[in-house]
């Protein structure tokens, strides 16, 4: 199947477990270890208390929609989804917040809803990367 | 023991200007937007290029680049470069550099090719964008302040009326503005039917992308006195940077940057809110000047000019303002300017506090 999105780049060493995770179907978080903060992106310091042990949960895959666009155009050339699709920001329900796209739904403003339930799907693009969309829960 | 009242007042703008023309531009280069832009803010202020010695910009081109091409060797170089409010925040950088001594006469310039991109580098994804945000069709600004927007209706009950009258309005003052690209009146309805680009935008709701430049002279307040124009006084000035990706953002309904660079401005004038009889806002979407009014604790550029990083604007028409020189759209009786500016999506913020009266 041919890609149809851009493949992140670059994959930075700090954020490998996540992208191991994904192949395997796991949705990784980075946890500070020494104050239990979870948090979105990968980094070497937790944000929180600046300790560098950092450890790595496996998230429930669950969270809400907190934010959406519905987009009526590709912004990037190599993005080749057909519109209008959904761009979304999930808040999970071990707190952080991470950009995806909805999938699975009408890509209609109107049934959208703000802090809709939804869940992670996990979609393979090449051997190496598997991204993390989302879609409402329980379908 | 520093205080930040000693700031208040030291330092003056006394040359503003854009560069020769701004629209659309494909035979200027960037470098030569900024160079327009200096040279006819020197003029205004009654300088020559030679006075220069403090050398502020923000974007591509490096401070030292700037000197090469105007011919100056500078003993003050600040290229911080945190979105469209940098040079905003430069003010506050040129006052705290003069009042002590590290140069005499600073120049913030700004030139960008956005429309035309003649002379402009290529941009490079850096790790956290390309990596968590272009796969999934996230890139350009109106992917992410869809999102700010879209949470604000849900939280606020704010509605695509409300937002398109933001445009309507910014419109009327454009048209106002001889310089602006866009001075045709627009309707509520116009913008609600225009194309759309992303949900809850159409492009009528988006910043207009120019090619422009634009440069503030500054110099300290005993000097402004032998300059052209009437002398316009830094009283307060602010910044701050809470986020740069958006899922870092605490409420996307607020912005923190922008609450804390106007309290310490409005600390450092000794002013409030409602002191002001003119506010110039950075407004590249119509769900930022609400938002950012809100952050204030208390409005005007998508049809007249947006380079891009487009800070130094608001400042030039601050000043022209103080000045008395802006013609059918003076604010009678102008005595003190509210400009502040953000930068990325809310990310960082600028604001100054300026008067024609010490």
């Amino acid at each position: 199947m041919e890609i149809d999105r851009p493949l992140p780049n670059p994959m930075t060493p700090e954020a490998k477990p996540f992208w191991d995770g994904l192949r395997e179907q796991k949705l990784m978080l980075p946890k500070c270890q020494a104050c239990g903060h979870v948090f979105w992106y990968p980094r070497v310091a937790c944000p929180k208390c600046h300790t560098r042990g950092i450890g790595w949960i496996q998230a429930s895959g669950r969270g809400t929609l907190h934010a959406f666009e519905v987009g009526y155009q590709a912004f990037n050339k190599a993005f080749k989804v057909e519109p209008p699709y959904v761009l979304a920001m999930i808040e999970l329900a071990e707190g952080p917040r991470m950009l995806s796209n909805l999938i699975n739904v009408e890509a209609d403003p109107r049934t959208l809803k703000c802090d809709m339930p939804v869940e992670v799907v996990f979609s393979k693009l090449t051997d190496e990367v598997t991204l993390p969309l989302f879609q409402p829960a329980g379908r | 023991m520093a205080n930040l009242r000693d700031l208040s007042n030291v330092a003056c703008i006394v040359g503003v200007d854009e560069s020769d023309e701004m629209g659309t531009l494909p035979h200027k280069s960037q470098l030569s937007l900024h160079v327009e832009a200096v040279t006819n803010a020197v003029r205004d202020a009654g300088l020559k290029i030679s006075d220069i010695d403090g050398i502020f910009t923000a974007g591509q081109h490096s401070p030292a680049t700037i000197g090469e091409a105007l011919g100056v060797m500078p003993r003050y170089v600040d290229g911080t470069t945190v979105g469209g409010c940098s040079f905003i925040i430069m003010v506050g950088h040129a006052v705290a550099a003069l009042h002590h001594g590290l140069c005499d006469v600073a120049v913030i310039s700004h030139g960008e090719s956005g429309r035309s991109q003649v002379g402009v580098s290529p941009r490079r994804d850096t790790a956290i964008p390309g990596q968590f945000e272009a796969p999934f069709g996230f890139g350009p600004a109106p992917t992410m302040f869809g999102l700010i927007t879209t949470r604000h209706m849900h939280r606020y009950g704010t509605t695509l009326e409300q937002w398109a009258q933001v445009a309507v309005s910014t419109r009327q003052w454009a048209a106002l503005n001889p310089k602006a690209l866009r001075r045709e009146p627009i309707t509520v309805a116009d913008v609600l039917k225009a194309r759309p680009v992303v949900w809850p935008f159409t492009v009528l709701n988006i910043c207009l992308v120019t090619d422009a430049g634009g440069a503030v002279v500054l110099t300290r307040a005993d000097r402004a006195k032998d300059c052209a124009k009437k002398p316009v006084y830094v009283r307060g000035l602010g910044e701050g940077a809470e986020h740069v990706s958006l899922t870092q953002m605490k409420d996307l309904t607020f912005s923190e940057a922008t609450r804390i660079s106007g309290e310490k401005a409005f600390r450092m004038a000794g002013v409030g809110p409602g002191d002001f009889q003119h506010i110039m806002l950075y407004d590249a979407f119509t769900s930022g000047p609400p938002i950012m009014l809100e952050s204030l604790g208390l409005a005007k550029g998508l049809s007249y000019t947006h380079s891009g990083m487009y800070g130094i604007f608001p400042i030039i028409e601050a000043t022209r303002q103080l000045r008395g020189e802006c013609n059918q759209r003076q604010v009678p009786n102008v005595k003190l300017s509210l400009v502040n500016g953000m930068g990325g999506m809310l990310s960082a913020a600028g604001t100054l506090v300026l008067s024609n009266e010490r």
